[in-house]
């Protein structure tokens, strides 16, 4: 059962999450000047390349924002600032160790709705600039919501199903013994799948893709830049975190304690994420859409079906 | 907080929607009206709920009918849409009156 | 506390509900519906209800997102940067919603109603859960099947290409003819 952690941990979370978020794309950062330009040649070559993105935030914040004509500047805000509330509330129910800032009784319907206001957040971004490229942006996120959302609610339902529970907590205490990744492989394939599609990232970045000058973000700048690429990656933070008390077994592990455990479960879903962006190449939507359907949806049916039938014999 | 308040906002809602639904021209904006009256009765089965008889779950059985019917009501709604406006180019209700004519 | 949240839900819900038909652009519009269902989900959240509360934040977000496409697709005028009105009978609808506002409210007002019953179990979800799943198991399937059957339905009116256009004439040709290829490889 976790705790309910104090008042105080409603300020430290977005500060923990940035942190993350910071290291993880410093991290791709470094990652991607290798590729381009050869290895770091030393320890303070990678350094600079890894304050890289916060250089970016920096320099956003200061120049001169650019404005579109008769762009509809209250919508085109109201999504770019709800990327990161989304994730932050969505963050909510996450648990460090054991403890969570809070853990609702119906933790994982929560998350799956806050993570939806995403849909909302893409597509608002999108349309807000008057631009055509923004707008195509802001609709293939849509197209690509019909495709990983189905899927998703049901791999995130197998492990609701396998601890007879929705509350968060008590779905990483079921997970004592044995990690749901475990016996509910395909569920836990889903979800890192969907995790990279709703941050629109990897190989499902089409929604802001080079293609279309950045799609949903082509228009952006400023502050509303910083908020909406800066929300993805909380986003894409938030969604890894939750893999790991779902599927991971949380903050459950030998001789460490609970907190550092979940901390190093995260970090490594994190960079499987950020190895795969760089081996898998990008994704029509409309080639996972039947994916989605077709295969991953009768997939997890099955699944949750199996864990369904486990469950009630045990 | 009582029953008469929640009540009274859930027919505000309700004659809103209704408001909407009788005066768009629109199929897409009537679609909103009833939208909004359907949020109306969502909101009123949950007062009921809570108010009046608490013990059993009919109330809420009611609120996942309203809002299964919110989403059919949508998907058909935009089906027909769909379909009138590929074989006759009409997309509001006058015109689709017309078309027995 | 519980008091101040209830009049800011209720208030936004039915002002935003009101904006739906007074904003020119469609994406305002769609919006701020979503705004006032949202709100509506807030109040059944503040009525004990958090399981069906959450649940409509999450279905209405995605169902206005996909409504604002069909919106956009449908209206003459989505930006609203014409500003144009697409109203009929607008005095008659007035009054009939007036008078049934006043109905409604004087029902409220003057009913008996009976006073509370029972008291609601500590988890309200899994009273629902269990009564979907046993008295109510008739209503459950009965939404499922309608479900199903507004599947079947919205695809067969909103399609413009049957079986025979995929698959010849004869429905033998191994590969459909798609406009659009799937990621299956078919």
């Amino acid at each position: 059962m976790a705790d309910s952690a104090p008042l105080w941990a409603v300020f430290v979370l977005p500060v923990l999450l940035l942190v993350v978020a910071l290291v993880t794309a410093g991290f791709d950062a470094v990652l991607t000047a290798g590729a381009r330009g050869g290895r770091a040649g030393s320890v303070r070559e990678a350094a600079v390349r890894a304050a890289d993105p916060a250089r970016e935030v920096l320099r956003q914040l200061v120049q001169q924002p650019r404005r579109t004509r008769a762009s509809d500047v209250a919508l085109a805000r109201i999504g770019a600032a709800l990327l990161p509330v989304a994730a932050m509330l969505a963050a909510v129910v996450l648990p460090l160790g054991f403890r969570s800032v809070s853990d609702l009784p119906e933790g994982i319907v929560w998350f799956n709705a806050m993570e939806a206001l995403a849909w909302a957040a893409v597509w608002l971004a999108g349309w807000g600039p008057n631009s055509t490229l923004s707008l195509i942006g802001g609709y293939r996120f849509l197209a690509q919501g019909l495709a990983y959302e189905l899927p998703h609610m049901l791999a995130i339902t197998t492990a609701a199903l396998g601890a007879e529970s929705l509350r968060v907590g008590q779905v990483v205490d079921a997970q004592d013994g044995l990690w749901f990744a475990l016996w509910m492989p395909a569920a836990f394939g889903i979800y890192l799948l969907s995790a990279m599609a709703m941050a629109f990232w990897g190989p499902f970045d089409q929604p802001a893709g080079r293609d279309v000058a950045g799609g949903a973000a082509a228009e952006l700048s400023g502050a509303d830049r910083v908020l909406f690429l800066g929300g993805r990656w909380l986003l894409l933070v938030v969604a890894a975190a939750f893999s790991v008390p779902l599927f991971l077994g949380g903050g459950y592990g030998p001789w460490l304690p609970g907190w550092l455990w979940t901390v190093l479960k995260t970090g490594a879903v994190l960079a499987f994420l950020v190895w795969v962006r760089r081996r898998v190449p990008t994704v029509r939507m409309e080639r996972y859409v039947e994916l989605g359907w077709v295969v991953l949806t009768p997939l997890a049916i099955v699944q949750a079906l199996v864990v369904a039938v486990v469950v009630l014999n045990r | 907080m009582t029953l008469e308040l929640f009540l009274l906002s859930a027919a505000a809602l309700f004659c809103v929607g209704l408001f909407g639904a009788l005066t768009q021209q629109s199929i897409v904006m009537l679609m909103m009206g009833l939208e909004l009256m359907l949020g109306g009765v969502i909101l009123a089965a949950a007062a009921a709920w809570h108010y009046i008889a608490p013990a059993t779950a009919d109330g809420q059985v009611l609120i996942v009918l309203a809002v299964t019917a919110m989403a059919l009501e949508m998907a058909i709604g935009f089906a027909v849409v769909t379909a009138l406006f590929r074989a006759r180019e009409v997309d509001m209700t006058d015109m689709a009156a017309e078309l027995k004519e | 506390m519980d008091v101040a949240v209830f009049w800011v839900l209720a208030v936004l819900a039915v002002v935003s509900g009101a904006m739906v038909f007074r904003f020119d652009s469609m994406a305002r519009a769609t919006f701020s519906l979503l705004t006032s269902l949202l709100c509506v989900g807030g109040l059944v959240v503040l009525l004990g209800l958090d399981y069906l509360g959450i649940v409509i934040v999450l279905m209405m977000t995605i169902e206005m997102a996909i409504m604002a496409v069909f919106m956009v697709m449908y209206m003459m005028n989505p930006a609203g940067l014409m500003p144009m009105t697409m109203m009929h009978n607008k005095r008659g609808a007035a009054v009939v919603c007036g008078l049934v506002f006043l109905l409604l409210a004087a029902g409220i007002l003057f009913a008996p109603w009976p006073a509370r019953r029972g008291k609601s179990s500590a988890d309200p979800t899994m009273e629902l859960g269990m009564s979907l799943m046993g008295p109510q198991m008739l209503t459950m399937m009965t939404l499922g099947m309608a479900l199903f059957a507004t599947i079947v339905a919205t695809v067969v009116l909103a399609t413009r290409r049957g079986r025979y256009d995929r698959l010849g004439d004869d429905l033998r040709a191994r590969r459909a003819d798609d406009p659009v290829r799937g990621g299956v490889g078919r």
